[in-house]
């Protein structure tokens, strides 16, 4: 009864290898999606069509393309910064120093 | 006091700083050489990161770059950046915890074979062989300018300078030493952006005055430079030339280039943990952005400038940063209509790509050139499109110590890039080639002093490319990005990715991607140049770009081939097992 009642916390309270491996994944394809459209997308080949809208003196497609993907590029790396920081505590295991 | 005189103080302060850092910082173990003992800080490996990776071309040359090419300039913009978004979310934290200290290292142990690691040990030397090439020039045209030595000289200067630090150091000594080279470089960025963008839209953030409107007007400076711009017979300046899929696949190429360049994926072996390595990124990135936001914004200023000081003057009367741009061969006029006026529109003022210079002075006592005339168009000037940063703050007549700082600036960027390519050439031959696969007997001592061996025997190569310069650097830099994106970045994914890659399937990628890559480029660029446009490429992707598509067969040819071939050894699944937990 108590172990059930210990294993019980446990999984939920540490992760599984696998199950960080696939919480890791599924962060990555959503950034990555993201990273995708601001770049390709906004950047690219939407491009055109969003220069009808503008942003002060930016036609809205120019100022994805020169601009606002680079912002876009740095946001993207510190949420994943931040969400790995909150997927490692969850799996509970001291960081290995290597050498 | 003189503008010559400033530019001696500023880069001789400099030079002095790099120095008294190597000193300080000397390597005494191979730990210390290769990874500066991994006890970097995440904050000081991202501006180290960010001097590294910013070279003589994001310096000097990206923003004139940008300020021909309009919005199409948005290909290096997003290619060079987007690179470290790939870096920190799919290899640099998995590579640290890998923890050795080469790209090669981890090609090699991952694939289970020797031939895997000697491909990437030659894929490595080539792309940065190439690069640093390109280093070397940059420091050649700032010494020669600014401080009115001849070329030869300024590349010697330099290379004893890189010596000191990379074989005294080692990535210990270069650390630090891109940490100084990167504040540096920013700031001579940063101080003649901000006045620029004052002067021509009063705003003093340049990001924003890009988008701003033009003093005592109610112009955007946009509207103003595309108007300009189809004046003089340009395109709009912020409308497309290039086809989509075009601009699509350079920036594939460079995005993915980016992430697979050795010298950049080694920096992130040198932060003490995984978690820093990813913070190491987004810190590199944030430096990098700062340099890049700008760029456009100095793009766009010194078109405006540019036209505004030069167009319809009277030769007698133009401007000095004319005649002195002039005077080093980066300039030229021909007065085709003979009027004694500058006229600058769009068409090439005269046969062959650069000017040929007589000894003799025309009608105006401008410097004659030999070229023929091409008479359909009336544009009279010839300008060199890498003068445009260095040559911003004469145009906007700011104070000649900013031009002394960008002078630094230049050579800072220059050098801490050739001491990082240097670097990853040294440990690839004394780690990978002699410690890893020639000679295995060596003990850490001697290990170390190949590794300085071959720092010295690289930067002698660097230097005699600068001294004379291959006439193949411009078209080999699509070469070294295509390369590392169709074979490095493949092999790196696909290992950490993908556990069921075996050997046979990762060296047949790497080398489908070589070689598909590498003909495409040498068919192009080398073997029937006249070829090179839209009408010839396969689906209209320039050479430029094609090292996206080379990527795809690496992925393509990896998985086809592991699949028919046996299973990778159960020891390599647990070291992937391994290097994906934190």
């Amino acid at each position: 009864m108590k172990s059930s009642y210990n294993n019980f916390f446990k999984t939920n309270k540490i992760m599984s290898p696998q199950d960080y491996w696939k919480a890791n994944l599924k962060l990555l394809a959503v950034l990555l999606l993201i990273w995708f459209i601001i770049s390709f997308g906004f950047g690219i080949v939407l491009s055109d069509f969003l220069d009808q809208f503008s942003l002060g003196g930016f036609k809205l497609g120019f100022w994805f393309a020169q601009q606002g993907s680079i912002y876009g590029f740095v946001i993207l790396i510190f949420i994943y910064v931040f969400a790995m920081y909150r997927l490692e505590k969850k799996i509970n295991k001291k960081e290995e120093e290597n050498e | 006091m003189s503008s010559q005189l400033l530019t001696y103080i500023f880069v001789g302060l400099s030079f002095a700083l790099y120095i008294g850092i190597a000193i300080w910082s000397r390597a005494s173990s191979t730990n210390e050489f290769y990874v500066a003992g991994k006890g970097v800080n995440p904050v000081a490996n991202g501006m180290a990161t960010a001097a590294d990776w910013m070279s003589a071309a994001s310096f000097i040359s990206m923003a004139g770059l940008i300020s021909f090419l309009g919005k199409d300039g948005a290909v290096y913009l997003m290619g060079w950046t987007g690179g470290y978004v790939l870096l920190a979310l799919l290899l640099a934290p998995y590579l640290r915890k890998f923890g050795q200290y080469t790209v090669p290292d981890f090609i090699g142990t991952r694939y289970y074979s020797k031939t895997a690691r000697l491909v990437a040990v030659l894929c490595l030397i080539f792309i940065s062989f190439t690069y640093v090439a390109g280093q070397m020039r940059g420091v050649g045209i700032v010494f020669s300018r600014f401080l009115e030595v001849e070329i030869n000289v300024g590349v010697i200067i330099g290379m004893i300078v890189v010596f000191f630090y990379a074989v005294l150091g080692g990535m210990k000594g270069i650390t630090y030493t891109q940490v100084a080279q990167y504040c540096v470089m920013i700031f001579a960025y940063l101080v003649p952006a901000i006045f620029i963008s004052i002067l021509i839209t009063g705003n003093p953030i340049p990001q924003l005055g890009f988008g701003d409107t033009l003093v005592n007007s109610s112009t955007y400076l946009l509207d103003k430079l595309d108007q300009l711009s189809v004046d003089l017979g340009f395109n709009a300046y912020t409308e497309n030339t290039k086809s989509n899929i075009d601009i699509f696949c350079i920036t594939a190429a460079l995005m993915f280039g980016t992430a697979g360049l050795p010298h950049v994926i080694v920096r992130f072996f040198t932060v003490p943990k995984v978690s820093d390595a990813r913070k190491s990124a987004g810190y590199a990135l944030v430096f990098i952005a700062l340099l890049y936001t700008t760029a456009p914004a100095v793009a766009a200023f010194s078109r405006v400038n540019f036209i505004e000081s030069i167009q319809e003057k009277s030769y007698i009367d133009s401007p000095d940063w004319f005649k002195n741009w002039e005077n080093i061969g980066l300039i030229a006029w021909q007065d085709k209509n003979e009027d004694g006026f500058i006229n600058y529109s769009a068409g090439k003022p005269f046969e062959g790509s650069r000017p040929i210079f007589s000894n003799g002075t025309g009608t105006q006592g401008e410097r004659e050139i030999e070229n023929t005339p091409i008479n359909d168009n009336s544009n009279e000037v010839y300008i060199d499109r890498d003068i445009m940063v260095l040559a911003n703050p004469e145009i906007a007549k700011l104070p000649a110590w900013v031009m002394a700082l960008v002078a630094a600036g230049g050579l800072a960027a220059a050098l801490s890039t050739a001491a990082g390519l240097l670097l990853v050439i040294s440990s690839s031959i004394s780690h990978d080639l002699l410690k890893k696969t020639f000679m295995p007997k060596i003990n850490e001592r001697q290990e170390l002093f190949y590794a300085r061996c071959s720092a010295a025997v690289a930067i002698l190569i660097a230097g005699l490319f600068g001294i004379y310069p291959p006439a193949f650097v411009a078209q080999v830099v699509a070469f070294a990005f295509g390369l590392a994106a169709s074979t490095i970045f493949p092999a790196l994914l696909l290992g950490i990715f993908s556990k069921r890659l075996n050997k046979e399937g990762a060296i047949a990628g790497m080398l489908a991607g070589l070689l598909f890559t590498a003909s495409y480029i040498i068919y192009f660029k080398f073997l029937f140049s006249e070829l090179d446009s839209s009408s010839y490429w396969l689906w209209g992707i320039s050479p430029e770009g094609i090292g996206f598509l080379g990527m795809i067969i690496n992925f393509a040819v990896a998985a086809l081939v592991s699949s028919v071939s046996s299973k990778p050894p159960i020891e390599v699944a647990q070291m992937v097992d391994k290097i994906r937990l934190p």
